[in-house]
């Protein structure tokens, strides 16, 4: 039996034209925002200019009195809720739903300018939007604290009176998490390390920059039966969440998924959906379309990922071996708990193979917008601090930066930093993909009046599984469609179907990939942490594998013997007994009338076999000395996929990813006032990177194939935003003899270093 | 028997060990054997007849899917670990 390292493919691994590209170029994909319903209203929140206060009283009467405005709802709207955990994610992550209600529409704080606070629907956008001027709301203001060290300390302002510590049980605090992984005698590996380097890094809050803004589409008649429209990557979380906040059973709530324009975790939680269907219900079941703006989207209404202070101490004996690690992270989670910093706890140090170590991570509220995902959430922060470290100690070892990784490196059967071993992944080849590749063998040119530097680093992300459904129906004319419960936000529908197409021996055109609403298909996890062609693709290669099934027997009636007797190979049934010419699925097709009639396949499947993933970036920078602007020159992105179905999406996703990590590195951030207004809300100001500032992303695929994987397929989506950060600020390190450690290396901050240096 | 890995900042509830051999064929069993010897264990990782909502755990390397009621062999490894997310 060929097992994923040794098949040989005929459909996976070539570049087929997207199956959902034509409706996208020529605008006829039906995005959240283009959908309309006759009799339809349009819903507005109003959202708080305060950063923290106590809200006294809210009054709607003028509003409601506006000729036009058909509700106006608040938190006192949803069903009442706990902070009992309500599961998602097929069990595997839980919500706690007063917290989610809360931070949709404020309960009796507001903490942080955006939180919600009432919703309007009217006939009209503009009406809908002088009637939030017309809701009177008393507040009384609290202090507030915007500073991530302010907010640990003890008398900071507190966000919410009922978050305690462990440890401390009797006391306020900001402090909502503490997470710790540990292994080792930490004191006795520093003792013996012959260089030790220590450093404190900090990140500012960065959004994920999805060009589609939020929006939904509710209706609720009232009947007990709710339908929502919207942009999500995940339909069935939106779907228990709705639920719940209205106080629904799960399956009375139907969630359309529209086409997506851009999600990179955001999309995974509800963002107004359920206020949609408050406001149809309030209305009398109109249909009510909400579409945020970009200032709502960056100001907090949909969650940035965290802003981070992370101190990081390492020991190596003079020949590379690192021998000690100490991490200390605090991630800003925003007004409500959650940041992602056990996955930077978890992901930091997981490249190397460290006999002692102690990492510490810190949940933290402040009065910033709720965080959440965004693409290998907590990686990138932690993965900035730790191999800007790494690098430092290869500097001070005299080696070559890679050559130290591969030294240290993380193997099969290497304990994770949270324990399980790893299976065979690909870190080394990773690492060595970078050493041979043309950029690392060209040596970077200097020229004169300019800073150049080149800086390399590394990143690891867990991936995903979990559970996913999908349906293969074969058609009369031998095609054959598929059916998934996966948006699909990068290339997924393309490779799902290239998998059936391989199975069933079919051209990658001729299966037409679909994704269903939450009553047409099994329950399927969202479309996030890298898992759609790994966990989807291994249930639609099981779908398809169960037509084959039902070929076979097919085959064997038409035949008249056993369907023991007919094998399936190279897409055609196969008799063993009688030497008859074999079947493909295009000539079974036109006879499964007369056989036992239509063919669907089906499967449902909880994935495991999960395959980690490395990335590496190395980048060439120039910064010019007068306005301290790093420019990338060159940028080569390698990353280990396991198998790649689609290489030209494959590349994408390294690609993007890639990007984003270096609009981290380079320039995004948020930038509060003194009052807690984010003031740089609109892509205007927050300056993501374009195609006119960066050359092009060189991808270099490592397919070391995934064990766990019938097509030693790996999650493929996030890693690649994981080591930018760190190779821009190695990189300009290395250019200005200056280490950098604070993100964004923008060119105010960069100017200080430079101005330092000069004296 | 099955070894069990305790996190770092549960360590105090078994006394410091880091890693512990119990008997058990399900994660749930050896949970309950551990927590015999150990109370207060069980605990910090089950709410009702689950585990913690924050909570997931390996065996062998590999998600376990089937939570408390996940087979384990002689010789395998259980870690608990924090339930995952995602971008």
């Amino acid at each position: 039996m060929d097992t994923p390292q040794t098949q040989q493919f005929k459909i996976i691994g070539t570049r087929p034209v997207r199956h959902d590209g034509l409706d996208k170029v020529i605008g006829r994909a039906k995005y959240g925002a283009d959908y309309a319903f006759p009799g339809m209203l349009y819903g507005k929140v109003l959202r708080s200019t305060l950063a923290h206060a106590r809200i006294k009283s809210i009054n709607a009467e003028k509003a409601l009195r506006l000729p036009g405005v058909k509700a106006v709802v608040t938190h006192a709207d949803f069903a009442p809720q706990t902070t009992a955990p309500v599961y998602r994610m097929g069990g595997e992550a839980a919500i706690n739903p007063l917290y989610l209600a809360c931070n949709i529409l404020s309960k009796d704080k507001v903490l942080f300018v955006g939180h919600g606070v009432a919703a309007v629907a009217a006939t009209s956008p503009h009406i809908a939007e002088e009637a939030l001027a017309l809701i009177e709301v008393e507040y009384e203001p609290l202090p507030m604290v915007l500073d991530l060290l302010e907010a640990m300390k003890p008398g900071a302002p507190i966000l919410n009176p009922d978050v305690r510590r462990k440890s401390a049980p009797d006391e306020q605090t900001n402090i909502a998490g503490e997470f710790q992984f540990k292994r080792g005698d930490i004191e006795a590996g520093f003792k013996a390390a012959d260089i030790i380097v220590e450093r404190e890094f900090r990140t500012e809050m960065v959004h994920q920059g999805y060009i589609e803004p939020p929006n939904a589409l509710g209706i609720f008649p009232g009947d007990g039966h709710a339908t929502v429209y919207t942009s999500t990557q995940g339909p069935f979380d939106v779907r228990i969440m709705s639920a719940t906040l209205l106080g629904l059973p799960e399956g009375s709530v139907k969630v359309i998924p529209a086409e997506i324009g851009g999600g990179f975790g955001a999309k995974l939680t509800v963002h107004i959906e359920p206020i949609a269907l408050l406001l149809s219900k309030a209305s009398g079941g109109r249909p009510v379309k909400m579409v945020m703006t970009r200032t709502e989207m960056m100001r907090g209404a949909t969650g940035p990922t965290s802003g981070s202070i992370l101190k990081v101490k390492m020991g190596a004996m003079k020949e590379g071996k690192i021998v000690a690690a100490k991490a200390w992270f605090a991630y800003e989670a925003g007004a409500f708990p959650g940041s992602p910093v056990w996955l930077g706890c978890f992901t930091g140090l997981s490249p190397y193979n460290i006999e002692n170590f102690l990492v510490d991570g810190y949940d933290v509220l402040i009065n910033k917008p709720k965080t959440t995902s965004y693409r290998a959430p907590g990686a990138t922060n932690a993965a900035f601090a730790v191999e800007c470290v790494v690098d430092e100690l290869a500097q001070r070892c005299g080696m070559d930066p890679l050559d130290l990784r591969i030294k240290n490196a993380s193997r099969e059967g290497t304990a994770s930093v949270m324990g399980p071993k790893f299976p065979r992944i690909g870190f080394v080849e990773v690492c060595e993909a970078i050493k041979n590749s043309d950029h690392y063998r060209t040596p970077l040119a200097q020229v004169p009046g300019k800073y150049r530097g080149r800086g390399v680093a590394t990143g690891f992300w867990i991936n995903g599984g979990m559970q996913s459904s999908a349906i293969v129906n074969v058609h009369a004319d031998g095609t054959a469609s598929l059916v998934t419960g996966s948006v699909d936000i990068g290339g997924s529908r393309a490779s799902t179907a290239m998998v059936v197409a391989e199975v069933l021996g079919l051209r990658a055109e001729d299966v037409r990939p679909a994704v269903a609403d939450t009553d047409s298909i099994g329950y399927t996890d969202g479309t996030g942490g890298s898992r759609v062609a790994f966990a989807t693709g291994l249930a639609a290669y099981q779908a398809a594998h169960d037509v084959v099934r039902q070929l076979k027997e097919r085959a064997a009636k038409i035949w008249e013997i056993t369907a023991e007797d007919v094998d399936w190979t190279d897409g055609k049934a196969i008799s063993r007994k009688n030497g008859v010419a074999p079947l493909s699925l295009k000539e079974l097709a036109p006879r499964l009338t007369r056989t036992g009639g239509p063919v669907t396949g089906r499967a449902n499947v909880y994935a495991t076999g999960v395959g980690p993933s490395f990335a590496g970036c190395l980048v060439d920078v120039e910064i010019d000395p007068e306005t301290a602007k790093v420019q990338v020159l060159r940028c080569t992105v390698v990353q280990d996929v396991g198998k790649a179905i689609h290489p030209s999406y494959v590349e994408g996703q390294m690609q993007g990813g890639t990007v984003q990590g270096l609009g981290w590195a380079l320039n995004e951030e948020y930038v509060y006032d003194e009052k807690g207004t984010l003031r740089n809300a609109s892509f205007l100001d927050y300056r993501m990177p374009t195609c006119l500032d960066l050359p092009m992303i060189d991808p270099v695929i490592v397919e070391v194939a995934n064990p766990g994987h019938p097509l030693g397929v790996r999650g493929v989506g996030e890693v690649s935003i994981v080591p930018p950060p760190a190779a821009v600020a190695n990189a300009v390190s290395m250019a200005v003899g200056t280490r950098i450690t604070d993100l964004p290396v923008s060119p105010p901050r960069l100017f200080k270093v430079l101005s330092a240096k000069r004296g | 028997m099955p070894t069990v890995f305790i996190p770092s900042l549960l360590r105090k509830y078994t006394s410091g060990q880091e890693s512990l051999v119990v008997p058990g064929r399900t994660v749930g069993e050896v949970v309950r054997n551990l927590d015999e010897k150990y109370p207060g264990f069980r605990n910090q990782v089950v709410e009702g007849d689950d585990l913690k909502s924050s909570l997931a755990v390996s065996v062998d390397g590999d998600l376990a899917v089937g939570g408390l009621l996940e087979q384990v062999r002689e010789s395998s490894e259980i870690h608990f670990v924090p339930a995952i997310g995602g971008g």
